[in-house]
């Protein structure tokens, strides 16, 4: 029997990655040097949408200034859906007869420093003539709206239709029918670090180098590999430390493709590192959507059906392996909620537009769906003359459903949601609010209570992204778990580590598994030749997914070290156990060393027959491939100035399940990052455009960022339902965070503006906007 | 977001860094805490062939009170605004607008100096100095000319200030004890630029008042009506305080939207409340 592990799952370690960042001692894409290394700029549009006439370079520089011809055969990034109907385009990776968005790469300037590379670029002409732009969602769709692809029928990327149920029955038989039409803005990710590539050549391997901050280094191999038309044992593709992600280093980069097609055609390292305005400007955005809901209901809050119009403005490409059409599938998909609604009706619209392309972003298609169809609760509570939290609670899948396949076919395994929502209902006060209100405040604000409650698909397997039709299915991950021959242990993992914890929640396991000192663990990771092929961090799978694989292949060392030990020791596998990194016979043990010892540089002590080597190499599938699904309720009490539009939040509560937690320091810090994400998204984050496709907000002026002033505490309560589906019934929680914060923060500044009749249904809920949603609710009384 | 390439001189002396200002062929300009003109730099916005840096020069430097005038050098920073001895009444207010300017780590670069030659209109020097009546003192080829704030400020980033001048101290009355000073900063985030600002300072002694509105699209704005309420000393209800703002935003003959004259008038009767408290 294993003795229980003292620093396994459960345990509030410290995080041994945290060291080397506290100290300064990280190593990201800016702090590698390489013998020689040039840097890159790119010349990008200044324009929406128009035609390159030409590209004039400065006398002289001919060998320094690279546009698409100088790159050499190489192929465009092309992000094709199985889905049909879908329309196709091609990102090339330096624009080529046309731009399609401001920002659009169009060529690459090399000088030993940024600043000459810079100075350089400013120097090269570009003639443009110039195309009518289409810079809105809803715009685009008209029929004598510009095309932003001149082969396409239209600028609907594509139609997604989801028919369950008979909603035309409902309109015309529910009690109630309740519409809502609201919006979210256009967001960056803003990792603290930016993207960033380097590549060179190297002759001794024959290979070219890349190192790149991205979420997932193995694939990136697989489709530079494609896009250059090398074989991809001449790749190798490294992410180095990387400072926070979210999604936009989870993209196939046109920049990441340049700057490798650059490096075989130049004889030394080039590396382009972003500053903010590129990334504000160039990188993938996120969020935009546009709803049209209408939910039928019982007279009591009931809500028996829905019908949804969503529209994503997607921007001027499709990201890779992504495709535009992600953000409006996932929404439409995950719309329902945790409800148990089973009449459905949606059409989702991906527009493409003269913007930076959409991309994920933490959450992806989530917060969009849950901003949407959270707001349309509170309104049919409204409509029903009941507290939101109760209509919210009775509309739940039950506990006693569970499994419950939603009306998506989401496969909900487990968990009490309406649980988690009166815990959030309590912990936040409701009944105090009320009498609050009553009461008025001395400084004339006006307080309000709002909810959102939100399912998280999270380590979604095989079945799930078959079904999206997406160009690579995420299936699985690897794990090698390798002893050194002094007895402590490697796991190369496929996974990339970038904020999440995973070099320390990893070893954890290990220690569940083996009882091995996570401080003898070395967890490695982000490099296409050191570990396994595996699919990266994303779509909170990392945690379920490797860490199903490092179970698993500490599991099964456990059986061989348990057969060495035991022959060691001079008994039979099946009467040793693991303690404190030995195995052990009743009072006699050998430690791991001795095992160790005898597998790699003694095979005559092994037992007859056993091959020497402690390395074992497996691939995790979690049981069921449509996702575990975590779930939560965030509340949110806050107070509004009606007469500055300020808006404060005064307490924060996130309830949340993600089945067993393998950290819980950990996963509470992760839950709050991915609330201030979130308040982000509510209150700040906004990159409005132009009519002529000018972004309007591209340095840290105009885009504002939620501080350390604007985030209050966040109080998060844990509860435990395991997952009948993973190891440990663990499941993913990366995201979580960031999914509810606008439509908490939104459902309580409407009910703090209730009393004067106004009503908010955009996001961020600016002052301007908070403001002038109370002139028209003023107006809407008299 | 790396500037172009521009010539960095740091002279030992006002005189010498007033002499290197003198040259008219070029684009030259002084750098104290460069809090706004590296990023503009950086952004390549407005290119310099060179920067006068000014920041270690004694004479533009310190903190002192003479004869119930206090003089600030233009390179004091934030920081040392926010920390200094509360000197004087004058001083006490300028100490809490300090503490708000952006945060520490730009406080203890940015300078007063650069801010008010700057005249940023949504930040607060400008329009705090002009209502407690300072007056700047510009540093030319020909000497020294003292200029009133209240004629000095022209518009958004526009001053009084010549290309060959250095802004070289503030100078403000000190004011009593009796002086009864508020403001009011309306942003989006702790530390963000204002969306808008009112100052009151009030001094019953010196028979002075004066309300100055910034965080508007043009230079700090003296607002007469809601200076008369103040001059009367006690406290006006809110909305006869909004309505006058509102009076004074229509006479100033610029151009307001609905949210813009409700936030500033807004801004404006709190600042009266804070002072009259």
């Amino acid at each position: 029997m294993q003795q229980a592990a003292t620093q396994g799952v459960g345990k509030p370690l410290r995080r041994s990655e945290d060291g080397r960042f506290l100290h300064g001692r990280g190593k990201y894409l800016a702090d590698l040097h390489v013998e020689g290394m040039q840097e890159a700029v790119f010349v990008r549009s200044p324009v929406a949408h128009a035609r390159i006439r030409r590209i004039e370079v400065p006398q002289g520089a001919a060998a320094r200034v690279f546009t698409l011809a100088d790159l050499g055969d190489i192929k465009p990034i092309m992000a094709v859906s199985a889905a049909a109907g879908y329309q196709r385009s091609n990102y090339p990776a330096l624009a080529t007869g046309k731009v399609r968005f401001v920002g659009e790469p169009i060529a690459i300037c090399v000088a030993p420093t940024r600043a000459e590379a810079e100075d350089l670029a400013q120097q090269v002409l570009v003639d443009f003539e110039d195309l009518p732009a289409v810079t809105d969602m809803y715009a685009a769709r008209e029929p004598d709206a510009p095309r932003v692809h001149d082969e396409w029928s239209d600028n609907v990327a594509f139609l997604g239709r989801i028919d369950a149920g008979d909603i035309d029955a409902l309109a015309r038989s529910a009690d109630l029918k309740v519409s809502i039409t609201t919006r979210q803005a256009r967001q960056a990710a803003v990792p603290l670090e930016g993207r960033g590539v380097l590549a060179y050549r190297d002759h001794r391997l024959d290979e070219l180098t890349v190192y790149s901050s991205t979420q997932f280094p193995h694939v990136i191999r697989t489709i530079l590999a494609d896009c250059l038309r090398l074989p991809e044992r001449r790749l190798r593709v490294v992410a180095p430390d990387v400072g926070g992600g979210f999604g936009v280093k989870n993209n196939f980069q046109p920049e990441e493709l340049a700057l490798a097609a650059l490096a075989l055609r130049v004889d030394f390292p080039v590396r382009w590192v972003e500053d903010r305005r590129e990334h504000l400007l160039a990188s993938a955005h996120a969020r935009e959507h546009g709803y049209k809901l209408i939910a039928y209901a019982d007279r009591s809050g009931r809500i028996l059906g829905i019908d949804a119009e969503i529209t994503v403005d997607a921007g001027a490409y499709s990201i890779w392996p992504w495709t535009s059409s992600m953000e409006a599938g996932m929404a439409s998909g995950i719309l329902t909620g945790p409800y148990d609604i089973r009449t459905y009706r949606a059409r989702a619209y991906t527009m493409a537009t003269n913007k930076s392309p959409i991309g994920p972003y933490r959450g992806v298609g989530r917060p969009g769906a849950c901003f949407a169809v959270e707001q349309l609760v509170d309104a049919v509570a409204r409509a029903a003359g009941r507290e939101p939290h109760e209509v919210r609670a009775e509309n739940m899948v039950r506990p006693e459903q569970m499994p419950y396949v939603s009306v998506t076919k989401k496969h909900f395994d487990s968990g009490d949601y309406p649980a988690l929502l009166r815990k959030a209902a309590e912990e936040i006060g409701v009944a105090q609010v009320r009498e609050r209100q009553q009461r008025g405040e001395a400084d004339g604000r006006l307080i309000g209570v709002g909810f959102a409650s939100y399912t998280e698909q999270s380590a979604h397997g095989t079945d799930e992204w078959v079904a999206r039709g997406l160009p690579v299915v995420f299936g699985y991950e690897p794990c090698t778990a390798r002893f050194t021959p002094d007895g402590e242990l490697v796991l190369l993992v496929g996974i990339q580590n970038h904020g999440q914890g995973l070099e320390t929640t990893l070893a954890q396991v290990a220690n569940q598994e083996l009882t091995i000192d996570p401080r003898r663990v070395a967890v490695r990771h982000g490099d296409s030749s050191l570990s396994p092929y595996g699919m990266g961090t994303f779509a909170s799978r990392s945690m379920v997914m490797a860490g199903g694989a490092v179970a698993k292949a500490c599991r099964e060392m456990a059986q061989k070290v348990k057969r060495i030990g035991a022959h060691l020791l001079g008994t039979e596998p099946g009467v040793v156990s693991l303690r404190d990194g030995a195995v052990w016979h009743g009072d006699k043990s050998v430690p791991f060393a001795r095992v160790a010892e005898a597998a790699f540089l003694h095979p005559e002590r092994l037992p007859k027959g056993e091959a020497p080597g402690l390395d074992v190499t497996v691939v995790y599938e979690p049981g069921c491939s449509t996702g575990a699904f975590a779930y939560a309720t965030h509340a949110a009490m806050i107070a509004v100035d009606p007469d500055t539009g300020l808006v404060e939040i005064l307490d924060y509560v996130a309830a949340h399940d993600c089945g067993t937690v393998v950290n819980p320091m950990i996963v509470e810090h992760q839950v709050i990052g991915g609330v201030a994400q979130g308040i982000g998204s509510a209150l700040f984050e906004e990159i409005p455009y132009d009519e002529q496709g000018q972004p309007l907000a591209s340095t840290f002026m105009d885009y504002l960022l939620p501080g350390a002033a604007e985030v209050p505490r966040i109080r998060v309560f844990h509860t435990e339902t395991p997952s009948p589906h993973t190891t440990y019934g663990m499941k993913g929680m990366g995201e979580g965070g960031a999914i509810a914060p606008p439509a908490a923060i939104l459902n309580a500044i409407n009910d703090a503006l209730r009393t004067l009749g106004a009503e908010l249904r955009q996001s961020p809920c600016s002052p301007r906007r908070i403001v002038a949603a109370i002139r028209a609710g003023a107006g809407g009384r008299k | 977001m790396k500037p172009a390439p521009f010539e960095y001189k740091r002279p030992g002396s006002l005189a010498e860094a007033v002499a290197l200002l003198a040259d008219q062929s070029r684009v030259v300009k002084p750098l104290a805490g460069g809090q706004s003109l590296v990023p503009m730099l950086n952004l390549r916005l407005a290119p310099i062939d060179l920067a006068v840096d000014i920041s270690r020069l004694a004479e533009l430097r310190g903190i002192s009170l003479e004869r119930e005038v206090l003089r600030i050098g233009a390179c004091v920073t934030h920081a040392e605004i926010e920390d200094a001895q509360p000197l004087s009444a004058s001083m006490r207010l300028l100490r809490a607008v300090a503490g708000g300017i952006a945060n520490r780590a730009i406080r203890n670069r940015g300078t007063v100096g650069g801010s008010v030659a700057l005249a940023d209109p949504a930040t607060e020097w400008p329009s705090a100095l002009l209502a407690l009546d300072a007056v700047a003192h510009l540093r030319g080829p020909a000497g020294v000319r003292s200029v009133p704030l209240s004629e000095f400020f022209l518009g958004a980033y526009t001053t009084a200030l010549r290309q060959d001048e250095l802004l070289q101290a503030i100078t403000l009355p000190a004011r009593s004890a009796s002086l009864k000073a508020g403001f009011e900063k309306i942003c989006r985030k702790a530390g963000e630029f204002a969306s808008s600002l009112a100052f009151v300072a009030i001094d019953p002694s010196a028979g002075y008042a004066r309300v100055v509105l910034g965080g508007t699209g043009g230079a700090p704005l003296v607002l007469q009506r809601v200076g008369a309420l103040a001059m009367k000393g006690s406290p006006a209800e809110a909305a006869a305080v909004r309505a006058a703002a509102q009076e004074d935003l229509a006479a100033s003959g610029r151009q307001f939207d609905e949210y813009e004259r409700q936030i500033h008038s807004v801004s404006v009767a709190r600042a009266l409340k804070k002072a009259l408290a």
